[in-house]
C-alpha cells in the first residue's frame, strides 16, 4: 500500500520532543517562524540552525530520512537561491558569465534567503515527523477553543480533520482496487496521449465518489446510533496536559528569542 | 489458454523500508479448460496471485505463462491489453466498478476498450443480459438505481461480454444471499462447461471448491501449502486444520460417522447425496 | 415489571410514497434476554427492521415501543442508549483514529468521566479479547477485528439490547468465527438481548427464537429447530437451509427413518446410531 515517502511523514519515536505536548510543539514554530525573520546576520543564522539542529538530534530520527523525506521541497530551495543569485545586484561584482553578473550580494542574499526557508521547513516537518495527526487535530482544538465563542465550529472542524485522517488509508486502497479493477477492463492509464490518459480518470472518479458517498452516509448513521449529537455535553478521553518539559521548552525558547535580539546587527 | 507459474515471487516495494513479500516460488500448471479453485486464509497471497494472471502484477521473480503471454521481469510483454481482453476478472465487489450513465454503456465499456466494433457489442449485450438473469429493460436505467445484486448481475456482464478465454473469479458471491450465490456460481459453471472457459475461481467456500472445481491449490503464507483433485485434497483433515482452514462439513460428517460406527473404509464423497447414499448403505452395519 | 425489551405493533415502513412497502403490518416482541434472530432474503426488510428498532428510521404506520417507551424523535435519543447495533461495512463504521478512540466514541457522547472510560475500555477490549489491540490504527486490523472491536464499543455503554445487522457478511469464515464466539462469550457474561440479522441459516441455530421475513413481511415467528424442518419453503424463499437438515432430508428420501429434527452433527450421529441399535 503507497508506502512512498510523504513529506514529513510521522516517524514513531519516544524523544522529548515526541512526547511534548503537541500544543507546545504548535506555539513554539509558531513563534519560530516569527523570529526566523529577525535574524540578519552569520551569528543569528548560526543560533536559529542550532536550535533546529539539537532538537532534529533530539528525536533520533535519522537526518538521512529527514532529508530524503524533504526531496522535493530541495528544489525550490535551490531555485530560491539562484533566483536571489541572478536578481540581486549589490555589492561588488564576483563572476560574469557572458551579460549576467553575479554580485556578492547576491550570493550573500541567496544564502540567507535559502537558509531561512529550509530552517522554516525543518521546523514544520520537526512537529509533522514526531506528532500523529491525530494530536496535532487535538492540538488545533484546544488552541483553537477560544473562537467557539464566536460560534467557529471547532468541534465539528477536529472531527472533520480527524474523520478525514482515518479514512486516508481505506481510500487509498479503494483507488487502487477500482484502478486495478478499471484496467482489467482495458482502461490505460499508464500510457496514451494525455487526452486519453486524461479520460482514463473518469472510471476511476466516478466509483470512488459513489463510495466515498455510500461511506459516509453508512458513517452518518452509525454516528447517530452510537449516540452522537454534535460537540456539546461530550466529554474526550484524549487528553492534553502541559507538563514541567512543555515549560522548559518555552523557557528555552525565551532564552533563544533574547540571546536571537542581543547578537542581531 | 494453458497458465503456467515457474518460481514466482512477489515483493511489494522492493528496497524499500516497506518492502513486504508476498508470493515465494509459486509453480503450478494449470491446463486449458480446468476449473481452479484457489483457498487461502486474508493475507495468504492468493490476491496477489490472481493479480499476475492479467499483468496487473508483474511478478519480481521468476515468470508467469498465460497461453503466449509471457510475464517476468526481464521481458516486458508488449501487449497487455490484448492479454487482458482474453482474462475476464470480476473481483471482490465488482459493484464498485460502475460508473456509466447506463447499464447498456456499462456493459460496453470492456469490449469498447479492447476494440470490438458497436454493432458486435450490442449483439453481444444482448447475449450477457440473459446469462446473468438482467431484465432487458433494466439497460437504459443508471446502474446506481439498482439494488445491490443487480449492480453486481451488471458488473459481470460487462467482464462476460468481453468474450475472456480465462475468467479471473475472486469471491464473486461474497455479500449476496444463498440464491444469488447460486445463480452466479452456477451461471459461471455452465458457461466454463459450455464454452470451455479456464476458470480460476478464489473463494473460502469448500463447499463450492468440492462442487466445482476439478483442481485445488491452497495457499498459506505466500506459498502453496497444498496441491490437487477437491476429493484428496480436502479429505486432509489435519493439514487443513494446521493452517486454520475449515473442512467442509460432509467430509467432516463422513469422518465423525466413520468413526462412531467403527468404518474403516476409504471413501470420500463430493456431494450430500454420496454422503446420504453411504450412510443408508451402511448405518445398520449389516451391509458388505 | 414485565414489559417486553422491544414491541412493535402492526409496524409498516416504505422509503418514500411511489416505492412498494419494504416492511408490512409487522408486530412482534423481543423479551429481556433474548436472543432473536432475523432472517430473509437480501431485500425482505431485515435491516429496516435494525434500523427502525433504534430509531434511524421512523415507522410510517405502527408503533415501537422500547422499555415500554414509545419511539418519538423526542424519547429517540434516550432509546439510543438501550440499544447497540453493529452494521456490515466493518470500516464504515470505525469513527476513531486508533482502536481505543473508537471505543470510546460512544462514551464520550455520553458526557462520561474520563477514568470511567479508561476503565470500561480495558473491560470490553478483555470481552472481545483484543487487549493488545488497544493503540492500534483501524487499517491494520482484519474485518473480523474491526467489528470486534465495534461490539467492544457497544459493550462499553452497556446497553439492554445488541443488534448486529449483518455483521459478518462481509468477513471471512475465519471472521466470521471470531464475531459468532465473541457473541456467544459476551452473552454469557453479561445480561445482554440479541438481535442478529443474516441470511445464513447457519447462524441462527443458537437462537432462541427466529423470526422469517419474506418481501417485507412477517412469514414466521418460530423456534430454529422448528423453522429447520419448512426445508421447501425455505428454499422457496431463497434461504439456504443447514447441512444437517439437508443430510437429515436426503437421508429421509432415503428411507432412513430419522424421528427429532437434529440441529447438529453430534444429533445426527445419535440418531443414526439409535436406528443402528434397534436392528
Amino acid at each position: 500500500m503507497g508506502g512512498s515517502m510523504v513529506i514529513g511523514q510521522y516517524v514513531p519515536g519516544n524523544s522529548l520532543i515526541h512526547r511534548l505536548d503537541p500544543r507546545s510543539k504548535i506555539i513554539v514554530i509558531f513563534f519560530y517562524v516569527i523570529i526566523v525573520f529577525l535574524a540578519n546576520n552569520a551569528a543569528s543564522y548560526g543560533l536559529l540552525s542550532a536550535f533546529v539542529l539539537i532538537s532534529l538530534i533530539n528525536t533520533r530520527i535519522p537526518i538521512r530520512y529527514v532529508i530524503k523525506g524533504l526531496t522535493p521541497v530541495w528544489f525550490l530551495i535551490l531555485f530560491t537561491f539562484i533566483l536571489h543569485l541572478f536578481v540581486t545586484k549589490e555589492g561588488e561584482v564576483i563572476y560574469q558569465i557572458f551579460t549576467l553578473e553575479i554580485y556578492s550580494g547576491g550570493v550573500k542574499q541567496g544564502l540567507m534567503i535559502s537558509l531561512r526557508f529550509g530552517l522554516l521547513i525543518f521546523m514544520t516537518s520537526l512537529l509533522t515527523l514526531t506528532t500523529t495527526p491525530i494530536e496535532i487535530t487535538d492540538a488545533i482544538e484546544a488552541l483553537l477553543h477560544p473562537l467557539n465563542k464566536v460560534k467557529f465550529p471547532v468541534h465539528e472542524l477536529a472531527l472533520m480533520m480527524s474523520i478525514s485522517l482515518r479514512f486516508i488509508p481505506t481510500l487509498m486502497q479503494e483507488t487502487d482496487k477500482i484502478s486495478k479493477a478499471q484496467a482489467s477492463r482495458g482502461v490505460d492509464f499508464r500510457t496514451g496521449p494525455i487526452k486519453e490518459r486524461v479520460k482514463a480518470i473518469v472510471p476511476l472518479l466516478v466509483p470512488l465518489f459513489v463510495s466515498a458517498f455510500k461511506r459516509a452516509e453508512e458513517l452518518a448513521m452509525a454516528m447517530e446510533s452510537r449516540g452522537y449529537q454534535g460537540g456539546e455535553g461530550r466529554s474526550k478521553l484524549r487528553e492534553l496536559k502541559f507538563t514541567l518539559k512543555d515549560y522548559l521548552i518555552f523557557g528555552l525558547f525565551i532564552l533563544l528569542t533574547i540571546g536571537l535580539i542581543i547578537i542581531r546587527q | 489458454m494453458d497458465i503456467t507459474f515457474k518460481n514466482v515471487g512477489y515483493t511489494y516495494q522492493a528496497g524499500s523500508p516497506f518492502s513486504h513479500r508476498a508470493l515465494n516460488n509459486i509453480s503450478f500448471h494449470i491446463p486449458s479448460g480446468s476449473f481452479v479453485a484457489i483457498i487461502g486464509h486474508t493475507g495468504s497471497g492468493k490476491s496477489t496471485l490472481i493479480q499476475h494472471l492479467n499483468g496487473l502484477t508483474i511478478p519480481t521473480e521468476g515468470t508467469v505463462q498465460v497461453g503466449p503471454f509471457i510475464l517476468s521481469k526481464e521481458k516486458k510483454e508488449k501487449d497487455i491489453k490484448l492479454l487482458r481482453s482474453k482474462v475476464g476478472a470480476v473481483f471482490q465487489y465488482p459493484e464498485h466498478q460502475l460508473f456509466e450513465e447506463t447499464v447498456a454503456k456499462d456493459i460496453a465499456f470492456g469490449p469498447m476498450n479492447f476494440g470490438v466494433s458497436e454493432t458486435e457489442i450490442n449483439q453481444r449485450i444482448q447475449e450477457v443480459i440473459p446469462k446473468v438473469g438482467l431484465p432487458e429493460a433494466l439497460l437504459e436505467r443508471s446502474p446506481f438505481e439498482l439494488s445491490g445484486g443487480q449492480m453486481r448481475r451488471v458488473a459481470i456482464a460487462g467482464v462476460l461480454a468481453t468474450q475472456p478465454e480465462v475468467f479471473v473469479l475472486d469471491e464473486p458471491t461474497a455479500g449476496l444471499d444463498p440464491r444469488g450465490q447460486k445463480e452466479i456460481m452456477n451461471m459461471f459453471y455452465e458457461l466454463h462447461q459450455t464454452e470451455k472457459v479456464t476458470t480460476i475461481l478464489v473463494t473460502h467456500s469448500m463447499e463450492d471448491a468440492l462442487k466445482y472445481a476439478d483442481h485445488i491449490i491452497i495457499m498459506n503464507k505466500g506459498e502453496v501449502y497444498m496441491e490437487g483433485k477437491p476429493e484428496d485434497v480436502l479429505l486432509k483433515i489435519n493439514e487443513l486444520r494446521r493452517v486454520n482452514l475449515d473442512v467442509p462439513e460432509s467430509i467432516l460428517f463422513l469422518k465423525n460417522y466413520l468413526k462412531k460406527f467403527s468404518l474403516e473404509d476409504e471413501v470420500s464423497v463430493k456431494s450430500i447425496d454420496e454422503l446420504a447414499d453411504y450412510i443408508q448403505k451402511t448405518y445398520k452395519g449389516d451391509y458388505a | 415489571m414485565n414489559t417486553p425489551l422491544v414491541e412493535f405493533t402492526n409496524v409498516s415502513f416504505r422509503y418514500n410514497e411511489e416505492s412498494p412497502w419494504a416492511l408490512k403490518d409487522c408486530s412482534f416482541i423481543i423479551e429481556r434476554d433474548e436472543w432473536v434472530s432475523i432472517i430473509g432474503h437480501n431485500g425482505s426488510g431485515k435491516s429496516t427492521i435494525a434500523k427502525l428498532m433504534n430509531g434511524l428510521l421512523f415507522p410510517n404506520e405502527g408503533e415501537i415501543y422500547v422499555n415500554g417507551t414509545k419511539l418519538t424523535s423526542e424519547t429517540v435519543w434516550d432509546i439510543r442508549r438501550d440499544i447497540g447495533m453493529v452494521f456490515q461495512n466493518p470500516d464504515n463504521q470505525f469513527v476513531g483514529a486508533t482502536v481505543q478512540d473508537d471505543i470510546a466514541f460512544g462514551m464520550e457522547n455520553r458526557g462520561m468521566e474520563r477514568q470511567l472510560m479508561i476503565e470500561r475500555i480495558q473491560s470490553s477490549l478483555e470481552a472481545v479479547e483484543m487487549t493488545e489491540y488497544r493503540l492500534i490504527e483501524p487499517h491494520r486490523l482484519s474485518g473480523g477485528q474491526k467489528q470486534r472491536i465495534a461490539i467492544a464499543g457497544i459493550l462499553a455503554v452497556s446497553p439492554n439490547l445488541l443488534i448486529l445487522d449483518e455483521a459478518t457478511v462481509m468477513l471471512d469464515p475465519r471472521g466470521r468465527a471470531e464475531i459468532m464466539a465473541t457473541v456467544a462469550e459476551v452473552r454469557g457474561a453479561e445480561s445482554l438481548s440479541l438481535v442478529t440479522i443474516t441470511h445464513d441459516l447457519n447462524e441462527v441455530a443458537q437462537a432462541n427464537r427466529v423470526i422469517v421475513l419474506n418481501k417485507g413481511e412477517i412469514w414466521k415467528i418460530t423456534e430454529p429447530r422448528q423453522l429447520f424442518t419448512e426445508r421447501t419453503a425455505l428454499k422457496n424463499m431463497g434461504l439456504d437451509i443447514p447441512f444437517i437438515t439437508s443430510l437429515t432430508e436426503a437421508l429421509k428420501e432415503r428411507n432412513v427413518d430419522i424421528q427429532n429434527e437434529p440441529l447438529n452433527d453430534k444429533e445426527l450421529l445419535e440418531e443414526l446410531w439409535i436406528l443402528h441399535s434397534k436392528t
